[in-house]
């Protein structure tokens, strides 16, 4: 198929992103040159990164991997970024743990092996940093001098620490209500911070609009203009996890979904891995996890849909509030060829699961989190996860940030006067 | 009914460049056949083979996605404003 050229939008096409060859839709396979355009002009499908992906031995590239940095980079020759991105200012994200979650693996019963992809590792405490490094590396790359988002918080904070590290201006774009831990966690890197007078799909539309009009001129959305880049990042989730498990593939992956770019990426990944001998060829499932307050894809999945019908969110899981998610008929696609499933969890027990995470791991999960190990809970109870095999759950945000979904039940167990006797009455003495 | 219509950027080699243009229509199924008159050839890329709506196109009346408003029944007010914008941003 012939690669056309784009003209509208496009500030160049002779930009070095290393292994990345073009943009192709999903949806119809049109090819495009490389530029900021992230919707294809024949259907509107989403517009993907293709790549001239590395030859040689799988030996030799699990070497060369092996000798990279420990962060995303050491994946550079799979990734739409120039050969020298170590080099460059950015805020270097990834290669956070794989915990192996053994006490919570006795609490769910689970048998074949748990494991905690935990991504509140990253330098502002979400996976978001994955997305945006490379999404940075685009807007280097295509000349833009300010860098913007719609975001449900943590790609506010994400945005804007990247943008002071590479130099960029930031203005970035959140629902007025979010979290406070978010907001100030957003505008301490000293951008702009701009609340929008409704939910996120309203912001997200508000920022479809600015990229179309000349006062978006310059800008890099990163998950608008750039996406078809940024969304690369969440397949480093794949690389990391296959690499710490000794490049294995697990069973099965239990991943939250917002828009769902983050799932498709995860498969990806997965399927490159495969492909290019990484990883033994073996099937694995994908499962889904959302918020019933906010259950799209959920939703759709169970009705036997392929097509996602808006919902209006009403969730504490704010960072999964999109109720009008991109990629979700691509979530679907995954879940079904996989074997796997979507399915979601209420408000009460995503505050249950976030708890039930810490107690038995040391880790404190941002509702998303509570939202992948309640319905990894769920799934484990219907009979749709088989706690025999390999799993793996994602951790994509700190607890720090969400600190009012656990407040409300959370909190001292007494008060006490400083003296023994106080101690002693209120029975907190170590059991002999 | 007269409706002002936002065109985005993948769809203006259709309205020579304008990013906003007016069209007729009591509804959005009307409005989308008089941008069709006026700028030929842009319905297609709205619509799919069988006349609905593509997947990854939202359409906006005033604030109010159209999926929720009955969709291409959705009613054009005058003086609306309509927007259509890809559907593949944001996450």
């Amino acid at each position: 198929m012939a690669v056309q050229t784009v003209a509208a939008d496009t500030h160049s096409s002779a930009v070095d992103l290393g292994p990345a060859a073009a943009l192709s839709c999903r949806e119809c396979g049109e090819r495009f040159e490389l530029g900021p355009i992230f919707a294809c002009a024949a259907c509107f499908g989403p517009l993907e990164v293709a790549y001239d992906l590395p030859s040689g031995s799988p030996e030799e590239l699990k070497k060369r991997i092996a000798e990279g940095p420990d962060n995303i980079w050491r994946y550079a020759p799979l990734l739409p970024v120039p050969s020298d991105v170590a080099d460059k200012p950015n805020i270097n994200p990834g290669f956070t743990k794989l915990v192996k979650a053994d006490n919570l693996a006795r609490e769910l019963g689970v048998t074949g092996g748990l494991y905690v992809k935990d991504d509140s590792g990253n330098p502002t405490h979400s996976f978001k940093d994955r997305v945006v490094a490379i999404a940075v590396e685009a807007a280097r790359a295509f000349g833009f001098t300010t860098l913007s988002c719609s975001s449900t918080g943590n790609l506010a904070g994400a945005v804007g620490a990247a943008a002071a590290r590479a130099g960029f201006r930031s203005c970035v774009f959140i629902p007025h209500d979010l979290e406070q831990g978010k907001v100030v966690m957003a505008a301490v890197y000293g951008g702009e911070l701009v609340g929008i007078d409704g939910n996120y799909d309203d912001v997200n539309r508000f920022c479809s609009e600015l990229i179309g009009d000349p006062l978006g001129e310059g800008w890099g959305f990163v998950n608008v203009n750039l996406r078809p880049y940024y969304g690369e990042g969440s397949k480093t989730l794949a690389y990391e996890i296959c690499e710490q498990l000794g490049w294995r593939l697990p069973d099965q992956l239990v991943i939250p979904i917002a828009s769902g770019s983050q799932l498709t990426k995860i498969d990806k990944g997965l399927q490159e891995l495969i492909k290019l001998g990484l990883v033994e060829d073996k099937p694995y499932k994908i499962f889904g996890a959302q918020a019933e307050g906010c259950s799209p894809v959920s939703t759709a999945f169970k009705a036997g849909h392929d097509v996602v019908r808006p919902q209006k969110p009403n969730t504490i899981a704010k960072s999964l509030a999109i109720g009008n998610p991109a990629d979700g008929p691509y979530v679907l696609d995954i879940a079904r060829r996989t074997g796997g499933a979507v399915e979601d969890v209420n408000d009460e027990q995503v505050v249950d699961a976030i708890k039930l995470l810490a107690r038995t791991e040391g880790i404190f999960a941002e509702t998303a989190g509570g939202v992948t190990v309640g319905v990894t809970k769920k799934l484990i109870e219907a009979g749709l996860l088989d706690p025999s095999l390999t799993t793996v759950v994602l951790n994509t945000g700190d607890g720090l940030k969400t600190l009012d979904a656990v407040a409300p039940t959370t909190g001292l167990s007494a008060t006490i006067r400083p003296s023994l006797d106080a101690f002693r009455d209120a029975g907190l003495a170590a059991a002999n | 009914m007269s409706v002002k219509v936002r065109i985005p950027t993948i769809l203006r080699t259709y309205t020579g460049g304008q990013s906003e243009v007016p069209a007729e229509g009591a509804t959005l199924s009307e409005v989308i056949a008089s941008l069709e008159r006026n700028h030929p050839g842009i319905g297609a890329r709205v619509l799919d083979d069988q006349g609905k709506l593509r997947r990854f196109v939202n359409v906006y009346v005033n604030d109010d996605d159209v999926r929720f408003e009955g969709g291409l029944d959705a009613a054009t007010p005058d003086g609306a404003g309509v927007s259509i914008i890809p559907a593949v941003a944001g996450g």
